[in-house]
């Protein structure tokens, strides 16, 4: 459908094209919203690193790099979830600091124990590492039984609750709001298909497009 | 902030309210309006819209606008014969509004039948199913009030199922969703009769406020455009210009004051830097929330009233309902994009009165189609709610992959029931437990009553025979399992004529107390049918209309 005419046709159909019609009259509010959200932002990501090591951060963006790989879109490490984590740490999530000065040398214990010789995560092959995440694998969800240890491995609870909060935080970095100091450039947002405005506008979505309202709608249901 | 009057706590004004939510907003507003000096106690902060964001962090994993576990924790058991453990029992919003600020704002009328279902069905056993003192008709005007006073959404006449109303909604639905589209037609050609969802969320501008910007954050989020209509975007304001309403935040109410002769004298609170207070008052109304509210009157026990105050009836925190929710997602063929948009665009009431004779259970409901998953919270599956297929992996290219392709693809149909009033579902003072103030922790018990359960079956099976015929690729139901967490807090000093059988009179006086109100969702006697709001501000203006009445004769 052409653009203008859906657009158009919307805007004929009243109910819906008030968000138009009144975000255009009413934008200088909006902009005072936006510069709001984006102050929020400036002190955003750092370039240094304020917890991890340079050598803790390769590793961390390695184990996150495994979590949301990269692909034919972005991963972890296109959206910084690392600088994330890092300014996290040293702020809003600093109880979980000895989580990750823990489990992260714990982890690279298991990587020397099923990879002798071996002695960083991040110089493992992708194949590996998904092995040495694998397993510290919980249950996939409510009912299901833990996998059965393939190995005789040593039990690591630190590495294991490690695993699971930096999984944690790697989501959220790289899916929160871009203006709160995650998801690079809207990486992440990219990868899912949400659009980074705040503002929309119908038709949103496949299905709603062409929808005739709610009273045509009934009636041809009448029909029928 | 506009100019507010600052009362002393040595002066006795007229009414303290406690509480700002979806109750004690609009009595505020009303009390304030009618002449009477009032004062608003608030536990939470005063927050402005500037203040609020989509900051997934802030909101929903550190509590910025909710009751927090850390400070406030509680504790939950099944029955009153355990022994209850520490756990995350229940979330309400903490700050000037309430929980109408972060609410999801569908806003149902409960119907006629609502009001005098035990007398239509009969009575239930090892429940406290009763009729309620008022009908629907009484509360009709009051409905009508509420939805155009605050602004509610909606299409009159699109339900064959609604009650009568004396108006129609003050405007228009807001635009339908893909989401919408599909359940509406999925359920068209079942024979079921969907409808635009009526919510408290502008569809045109009021002055000061903007139309919906169809962000798509509103369930537990505040609105940063004043288009969702809380209290604190509609009624506080106006409560404030009357000049003689003063709103204190920050202020966490821990007792109730009484004199020898059985009257209470105001209210006696933290401030912000945990410095007590007393408010004095002619009369004190309670609107602090379904569980904080009995709390609050277990807390105020004296040599005077040893179990409770205004508990003569042994009721206070009992008959907790916290309505039945099953639901169900589903993966659709192309792009949904309902994460733009209010949570719910149509809704169907066609279950909403079950024959128990038919159906072998008690109980009713209505569907809705709704998307309300943040981006982070879509992606947590497995141990965590989330919007990915139960079987997904929870890391690595695969979950990549499905997340990629499922967030702009999935809805989800979710239904709301009746609960029937248990008496040991309750809230009640834990015995071991402290709060940060060295208050007694809340205590939950509840065990959902087996037709509650069976009903929430019966729900989930309308469910994926909706997505059945919506032609979903996939779909996947939530268990239907007893609740041990609540949102809806409901009925725990509920409406009645007999001081036996209830806490508060159809004027929402206790009892016991002459110069004691409570009104929020603990005055409800039975628990509708999901969507509580609306009927708990309509009350809160009736409770207005009474309290002023008295307050002018010399009667309180």
């Amino acid at each position: 459908m052409n653009e203008s005419v859906s657009r158009r046709h919307f805007l004929s159909r009243g109910i819906t094209g008030v968000s138009a019609v009144w975000a255009s009259a009413h934008w200088p509010a909006l902009l005072a919203a936006a510069a709001h959200a984006h102050q929020a932002a400036k002190s955003a990501i750092p370039q240094k690193f304020e917890f991890f090591s340079a050598e803790e951060a390769k590793e961390i963006d390695a184990i996150t790099s495994r979590i949301i790989p990269t692909d034919d879109s972005p991963g972890a490490h296109e959206a910084g979830v690392v600088y994330f984590i890092d300014r996290g740490l040293s702020t809003f999530s600093s109880e979980d600091q000895r989580t990750y000065r823990e489990g992260l040398p714990e982890l690279q214990a298991r990587v020397s124990e099923m990879f002798p010789g071996s002695a960083k995560f991040s110089a493992l092959t992708p194949e590996q590492q998904d092995e040495v995440l694998h397993s510290f694998d919980e249950p996939a969800g409510p009912g299901k039984a833990a996998k059965p240890a393939q190995r005789n491995l040593r039990r690591r609870p630190g590495a294991q609750s490690f695993f699971e909060t930096l999984r944690q935080h790697t989501i959220v970095g790289f899916l929160i709001d871009p203006d709160f100091g995650g998801n690079r450039d809207g990486a992440g947002w990219k990868v899912i298909g949400r659009e980074r405005e705040h503002m929309f506008q119908p038709p949103f979505g496949y299905y709603d497009k062409g929808y005739p309202g709610w009273e045509s709608a009934a009636k041809e249901a009448e029909k029928k | 902030m506009p100019e507010q009057p600052r009362y002393k706590t040595t002066d006795e004004v007229d009414f303290v309210v406690i509480g700002s939510g979806a109750a004690g907003g609009i009595l505020a507003k009303e009390l304030s309006t009618n002449g009477f000096r009032v004062v608003v106690l608030e536990q939470g902060p005063y927050l402005a819209e500037a203040d609020f964001t989509h900051n997934e962090l802030e909101v929903l994993k550190r509590n910025q606008l909710t009751n927090h576990p850390e400070l406030q924790p509680t504790t939950f058991r099944k029955t009153p014969q355990e022994k209850a453990k520490r756990h995350r029992a229940l979330v309400y919003g903490r700050m000037v509004g309430g929980s109408s600020v972060h609410f999801t704002a569908n806003y149902w009328r409960f119907h006629e039948i609502d009001f005098i279902e035990r007398s239509t069905v009969g009575p239930i056993p090892g429940t406290g199913f009763s009729d309620w003192p008022i009908t629907y008709a009484e509360l009709e005007p009051y409905y009508t009030k509420v939805e155009w006073e605050i602004g509610v959404s909606g299409l009159a006449g699109s339900s064959p199922f609604d009650p009568p109303r004396s108006k129609p909604y003050p405007m228009p639905p807001l635009p339908v969703k893909s989401g919408g589209v599909i359940f509406e037609r999925a359920a068209r050609k079942l024979g079921w009769h969907p409808f635009p969802a009526p919510m408290a969320i502008l569809s045109q501008p009021r002055p000061g406020r903007s139309v919906c910007v169809q962000c798509g954050f509103c369930e537990s989020f505040g609105c940063e455009v004043g288009a969702k209509s809380s209290t604190l975007a509609t009624v506080i304001r106006m409560a404030e210009k009357t000049g003689r309403c003063e709103i204190r935040p920050n202020c966490y109410v821990h007792g109730i004051e009484t004199s020898a002769n059985g009257r209470v004298i105001g209210a006696a609170y933290f401030d912000k830097k945990r410095v007590t207070h007393l408010q004095r008052a002619k009369a004190v109304v309670v609107c602090a929330n379904g569980a904080e509210t009995p709390r609050l009157l277990l807390l105020s026990a004296s040599k005077q009233f040893p179990d409770g105050l205004a508990n003569s009836s042994g009721l206070v925190g009992k008959y907790l309902m916290l309505n039945s929710g099953p639901s169900a997602m589903a993966v659709f063929e192309h792009p949904l994009n309902d994460y733009k948009g209010v949570a719910v665009s149509r809704i169907l009431h066609d279950f909403y009165e079950l024959d128990p004779q038919k159906v072998g259970f008690f109980g009713g409901g209505g569907l809705d189609a709704r998307f309300d998953l943040t981006p982070i919270n879509f992606a947590f599956n497995g141990y965590d709610m989330g919007g990915l297929p139960p079987e997904t992996p929870r890391w690595g290219k695969e979950f990549k992959a499905t997340l990629a392709h499922n967030y702009t693809r999935t809805l989800e149909i979710v239904g709301h029931g009746t609960s029937l009033p248990v008496e040991s579902n309750s809230f009640s003072l834990d015995p071991n437990l402290k709060d940060a103030w060295g208050l007694p922790a809340l205590r939950m018990t509840y065990k959902d009553h087996p037709d509650d359960l069976k009903l929430g079956a019966f729900l989930r099976d309308r469910i994926m025979e909706l997505l059945d015929a919506a032609d979903a690729v996939q779909k996947w139901a939530s268990p239907v399992e007893e609740q041990d967490f609540a949102y809806h807090l409901l009925g725990t000093c509920r409406l009645g004529n007999d001081p036996k059988s209830s806490v508060i009179n159809a004027d929402h006086r206790t009892h016991d107390v002459k110069n004691l109100f409570l009104c929020d969702g603990s005055s409800l006697v039975t628990s509708g049918r999901g969507q509580p709001t609306l009927t708990i501000s309509a009350l809160a203006y009736r409770a207005a209309d009474r309290i002023t009445a008295l307050a002018r004769q010399g009667e309180i």
